[in-house]
Formats: C-alpha cells, sequence, structure tokens
C-alpha cells in the first residue's frame, strides 16, 4: 500500500474545484485512457486577468485526483505570469510530498496547466515540435529534460518515476539516459557545484578505491547470501559489474544493486558513483 | 472499524484450527524431526502425518509430497529441478498469464539462452489447446502451465493439457496455488508430474509451500543441503507450518463442497448485484470455468487505485490490476494478454471470497460500490464524454 500523506488522502477523498467550467478562457488536458490517468483543465480569468475560477476532471490513481485538486488551489487567485511559474514540486510540497513513484502525476499538473495557459493565449504547445522518446507513453524529450530540471533527476528510474517515459517497453532507456546525460552537463554549466564533498580522486585511485571497497564491504555480504559480484569495468562514475551465484537469477538483484552495492560504493567512494549490471 | 475481506487470492486467515495444531511446536514440542532421541522422534512422527494428511488432500501418495517456504519456492524448483535433470533440452512451454513466480522464471531463462513459448489466451482467458500442440519439439524440456489464474480464476483444463504433453513424452508441472482449496484436485489418475502449492492461500501462515513431485520424475534437488525431504530440498523441517499445512489440507478437503456451493452462491450474488446496480461494468475472464471464489470486474473510465481506496476507507479489502496499485505503469499482465480494452483494462477490481464470508457482507459491497464509482466517474473527464456521445446515437 502506498504511503499517502494526511493532505492527499483529503484531497483524494473531498477533492475541490471538480468539474468543467463553461466557455473557459483556457483548457489544458493531457493523458488519456490507455495511459492510466488524465486530466482536462479548464480556467477563467477576472477583469484583473487573474485566475478568477479553476475547475478540474481527472481520471486516475488518488495521487492524480490529489495531484490537480491541489493545483487548483495554488492557482487560484494567480496572474497567468504567476501561475506559469509553478512547478510539479509545488503541487507536491503543498499536498506534503507524494511518494517518488507517484511524482508524475504532479508532472501531469504542471503540463496540463501549461497548456491551459498556452491555449488561452492562442499558443500551440504540440508535440510535433518535439521527438516523442517514450512511444508507450507518449513522452517527449521536452517534458524529459523539464522534469530532470526542476526535479534535479539522476536515473531513468526517476524520469519514469516523474514522467512516465521508460516505463513500458524500456526501448527509449537509451535516449532517456542521454538526455539527463545532456541536461545535467548543461545544469553544471550553469551552478557549478559549490564545493566537492569528497577529495578529487585520480582515476587511478578511484579504480583502486572501488575494488577495495567491494572486496571489503560488499563482496563478504553477498557471499553469506550464496553470491557473488564481479567487476567488470570502470567509465567515469559508472561502475560496471555482474552478479554471480544466487545474485544472477535473485529477482530483487536490481535492489541489492541500487541501495545496497551503489550505496556503499557513494558511501565510500564518491557521491556520483552509479553502478550498472552487466548481463551475460 | 468493520473489515470485510473479500482479497482471498492475496493471502487468507489462518483457520483457528490450524493455529491451534501448530501451537505446541514452537516452544514445548521443538525437537528436530532428524535427531535421534524421542524428543525428536515424536516431532518426526507428526511430520509424516502432516504430509498424509497433504497427500490425501491431494490424492497423492505421502512421498511424493516435498514441503517448501512458499509457492514462488515450489514453482522455481519444478522448473529449476526439472531443466537441470534435461540440460540437453533448451526449449520452455508455459503462458502469458502465469504468475511471476513462473513468468520471471521465464525472463531469467530466456535470458540464459533458453528458448521460451509463452502460450496467448483469448479475450476470455483461455488458451488455445493447438497453439500448444504446435509449440511442442524434440527440444522441448518442460511443459509448466497455471491450473487457476490468481487475477480472473479462470481455470485451464489440465488434464486435457496434461495428455497433449505426455503424448509426447515431456513433463508437465502446473501451478495450483490458486486452485487448491477451491476446485477438487486428485493425482492419482492424473497427467501432472509436478504440483505447486502454498499455505496461505488455503488457511494455512505465509512460509510453507508444497511442490508434489509423481513417482519416477526426473528431479534435481532446487535448494542443496542436507538428506530432509529425500534429499529433493534440503534445510530443517519448518515443523510448525508443516503441522499446520497439514490441518489446512484436511480441513480444505472437508471444505471443498462448502466452497463450490456457499462460497460459488456468494460470489454470483456479488457478481450480479455489480453488474445490475452498475453500469458499463465487463465481467473478465470465462464465466464458465472459473474459482467459485473469484470475481474480477472492470468498471469503464475510472481507474483502479481510486476504486480500491474508496473501498478501503469502508473497511473493504480488495485488489485490482490496475498500473497504480502495484507501482508498475501498465496494467496487469493477464489483462492485457486477455486484450481487455484500455478503456476497462485500469479499472479492473478483483473480489475473492473464502468460507469465512458471509450474504451480509456482500451485501455491504452492493451498497457502497455503485456510489464510489458514480463519485470516480463524476471526477473523470471520459465518463461525461461518453454520456455525450451516447446522447449523439
Amino acid at each position: 500500500m502506498w504511503e499517502y500523506s494526511d493532505k492527499v488522502k483529503d484531497h483524494f477523498l473531498n477533492p475541490r474545484n471538480v468539474g468543467e467550467i463553461e466557455d473557459p478562457d483556457g483548457v489544458g488536458e493531457v493523458g488519456s485512457l490507455a495511459c492510466g490517468d488524465a486530466l482536462r483543465l479548464t480556467f477563467k480569468l477576472d477583469e484583473n486577468k487573474r485566475i478568477k475560477d479553476v475547475k478540474f476532471k481527472t481520471f486516475g490513481c488518488a495521487s492524480a485526483i490529489a495531484s490537480s485538486s491541489a493545483l487548483t488551489e495554488i492557482i487560484k487567485g494567480m496572474t497567468l505570469e504567476e501561475a506559469e511559474k509553478v512547478t510539479n514540486r509545488d503541487i507536491a510540497n503543498y499536498l506534503g510530498g507524494l511518494p517518488e513513484e507517484k511524482m508524475h502525476c504532479s508532472v501531469m499538473g504542471r503540463e496540463a496547466l501549461e497548456l491551459a495557459i498556452a491555449n488561452y493565449r492562442g499558443q500551440k504547445v504540440g508535440k510535433e515540435n518535439f521527438e516523442v522518446v517514450c512511444k508507450c507513453f507518449g513522452v517527449t524529450d521536452r517534458e524529459i529534460a523539464k522534469a530532470v530540471r526542476e526535479n534535479d533527476l539522476k536515473t531513468v528510474e526517476q524520469v519514469t518515476y516523474y514522467t512516465k517515459a521508460g516505463g513500458g517497453c524500456a526501448k527509449c532507456h537509451p535516449k532517456i539516459e542521454a538526455i539527463i546525460e545532456k541536461v545535467r552537463k548543461e545544469m553544471e554549466k550553469e551552478a557549478p557545484p559549490a564545493k566537492p564533498e569528497k577529495k578529487k580522486l585520480t582515476n587511478i585511485q578511484k579504480i583502486k578505491l572501488i575494488e577495495e571497497t567491494l572486496g571489503r564491504e560488499i563482496v563478504p555480504a553477498l557471499k553469506a547470501d550464496g553470491g557473488d559480484l564481479d567487476l567488470i569495468d570502470i567509465e567515469g562514475n559508472k561502475v560496471f559489474v555482474a552478479l554471480r551465484g544466487k545474485c544472477s537469477f535473485c529477482p530483487s538483484s536490481g535492489v541489492t544493486l541500487k541501495q545496497y552495492v551503489e550505496a556503499k560504493l557513494k558511501e565510500f567512494v564518491s557521491d556520483d558513483i552509479v553502478v550498472e549490471e552487466v548481463r551475460p | 472499524m468493520k473489515i470485510v475481506y473479500v482479497d482471498n487470492n492475496a493471502t487468507t486467515k489462518v483457520a483457528p484450527e490450524v493455529v491451534e495444531a501448530m501451537m505446541p511446536y514452537f516452544s514445548e514440542l521443538y525437537g528436530n524431526p532428524s535427531s535421534m532421541h524421542f524428543f525428536g522422534g515424536q516431532v518426526q512422527r507428526k511430520v509424516n502425518e502432516a504430509r498424509e494428511q497433504v497427500a490425501d488432500f491431494l490424492g497423492a501418495d505421502p512421498s511424493e509430497i516435498v514441503f517448501t517456504s512458499c509457492g514462488t519456492e515450489s514453482d522455481n524448483a519444478a522448473i529449476f529441478g526439472t531443466l537441470d535433470s534435461y540440460p540437453e533440452k533448451r526449449h520452455f512451454i508455459t503462458t502469458r498469464v502465469e504468475h511471476p513466480a513462473v513468468g520471471n522464471v521465464c525472463t531469467y531463462l530466456a535470458r540464459k539462452g533458453y528458448r521460451v513459448t509463452e502460450l496467448s489466451v483469448d479475450r476470455e482467458g483461455r488458451l488455445d489447446l493447438d497453439e500448444l500442440r504446435e509449440s511442442i519439439t524434440k527440444d522441448t524440456a518442460l511443459v509448466s502451465i497455471m491450473y487457476a489464474n490468481n487475477e480472473t480464476g479462470v481455470i485451464f483444463p489440465i488434464e486435457e493439457i496434461g495428455q497433449i504433453v505426455k503424448a509426447e513424452g515431456i513433463p508437465f508441472h502446473t501451478d495450483a496455488v490458486q486452485a487448491a482449496g477451491k476446485i477438487p484436485l486428485n493425482m492419482k489418475n492424473s497427467t501432472v508430474d509436478m504440483l505447486s502449492i502454498s499455505g496461505h492461500k488455503l488457511h494455512a501462515p505465509k512460509g510453507i509451500g508444497v511442490l508434489y513431485i509423481r513417482k519416477g520424475t526426473r528431479f534435481s534437488p532446487f535448494i542443496i543441503g542436507g538428506h530432509q525431504e529425500k534429499g529433493r530440498r534440503g534445510g530443517t523441517e519448518n515443523v510448525p507450518y508443516i503441522i499446520g499445512l497439514g490441518k489446512a489440507c484436511e480441513l480444505a478437503k472437508k471444505n471443498l463442497d462448502e466452497e463450490r456451493t456457499r462460497v460459488r452462491a456468494l460470489r454470483d450474488y456479488l457478481e450480479k448485484g455489480i453488474l445490475e446496480r452498475i453500469p458499463n461494468t465487463l465481467l473478465n475472464g470465462d464465466r464458465e470455468n472459473r474459482l467459485p471464489n473469484t470475481l474480477n470486474v472492470s468498471f469503464e473510465y475510472v481507474e483502479g487505485e481510486s476504486i480500491l481506496l474508496l473501498l478501503s476507507d469502508l473497511g473493504i479489502c480488495a485488489s485490482s490490476g490496475s498500473a497504480c496499485t502495484s507501482g508498475s505503469l501498465e496494467p496487469s499482465h493477464v489483462l492485457r494478454a486477455m486484450g481487455v480494452p484500455f478503456t476497462a483494462a485500469h479499472g479492473s477490481i478483483r473480489f475473492s471470497l473464502s468460507i469465512y464470508n458471509t450474504k451480509e457482507e456482500m451485501d455491504y459491497i452492493i451498497e457502497h460500490l455503485p456510489p464510489i464509482i458514480q463519485k470516480l466517474r463524476d471526477i473523470s473527464p471520459f465518463w461525461k464524454d461518453y454520456l455525450k456521445s451516447q446522447k449523439k446515437e
């Protein structure tokens, strides 16, 4: 069962501003039945160009309904310039947080708002100008890049949690990885990290430290469970390993890799280590 | 809060008689069945008795019963234990609607270079036996097909399948985790070589399972260790749980008629109540060949997790094939394999009953479900669109 905050539960059980405004100033629609969630947002402005009334209709899970409800409460009374600045983080924070796997619900809210504002201004935010990276859920490179930037995402899994991209057939994972890398490079240029938390290692020092950490902290624990692990290669911050013994067919090996091996290497070597499994 | 538990395909209440049977074997009769002294010996006799109870329930010989830790272990042991015995054969046949305990083993096998055939199902969740016939080759090491589906309750014609498989001399395994206790199982004149059951689906506790292995079936142990279970599964016997499962099997045998009559009647009553009161509701799965306790329905234009949470708020515990409940983004692989349309797949709810359910509980669900679906449809953008499209026609 999901751990939803009281605020999420409240907005799910008693959603605010449900409905559709007749003759609205702006309409934004995202999602579809096939995708498993969808949101239709309509708003009306007052004489001062502030959002006087806003309503939503949502098909989806509890957090999708709660996110939509929260969005309408947040933007009511705002000018469009103010509303434009609302991020999915604002929606999630308003709700006292969402489970990470459900962050895409808050992103759906932000996207519908963006479309509704564009609709009012007579602009087109068509998907045609952008590449649809994830064909299963129809997510474009622009949407993925925006989610990575706004939420400081680092992995494909996180991108899936936030945008659904990559949650289906998984064929687009390399493309998503490339987008993450590109956006993160841009972000680094814009705001170089204030201070490196661990002292910079030379490549040789890093490789040695990884080997030592694997041997001391990780392999003995895996062996205790009948498993084992081989270090295959190191490329920059990426550490490629192969799981052996019982680990190789353990259904929770993915968890082992991320929550155990990667966590240990981050702790002892460097915060930016990413562990990847090499399959035979 | 009132609790109406209708999620018995997920897990069941441990029967009070089972708890009672188990209790002495924790801190009083705690001996190891393998020990030479009387203190272990008396425990061994009880384990043997439990083995006989399970064998009696399955129409098997006690020597064909291997205790495991769960249904998943039984499935894994059957598959890996057989493939290991036929190392020269590299083809495995199963279905697209198996439980992950078999389904994810297939993914693993495919990665290891096995050729895996996953048989398709039709809109009602039924297999095409011609597809099975055409899939069998000289290279086929094992066929594993579930007895009944956990999500829809659809029962496969296991003996008919077994005849096809055995005619080719190929070992046949079935995951009967959902069938056991709900429909009669008799291994005596069966074509099944191996069959998995799980304790916690039939009112025994979690953490105990059985793999039935027909005499003469080639099998390599999956868990290698001591001589326990005649060398077919190492590890000191989980004595209290084995005794609990023995008792549960004895009860299940007695209660089988009730499952097939009273529980079925309750399920049919619930099904009728829901279908009559809620428009745009579809029944998922073969209505005829279905477990007597299982009801899987889809409510169009609403999403399953939302339904479950609103039900849960009223104390009603059910389950859904919706993507959102599992943390994955795609709806149930079973419903997708059946080709359930997207308008309905996300809004599927499974009710699974047991002998502990009452008619009053069904009335409670029938009373509270329609306003829940209506509330969510009022929030859903697609419901209004659908109503509009109906008016035009």
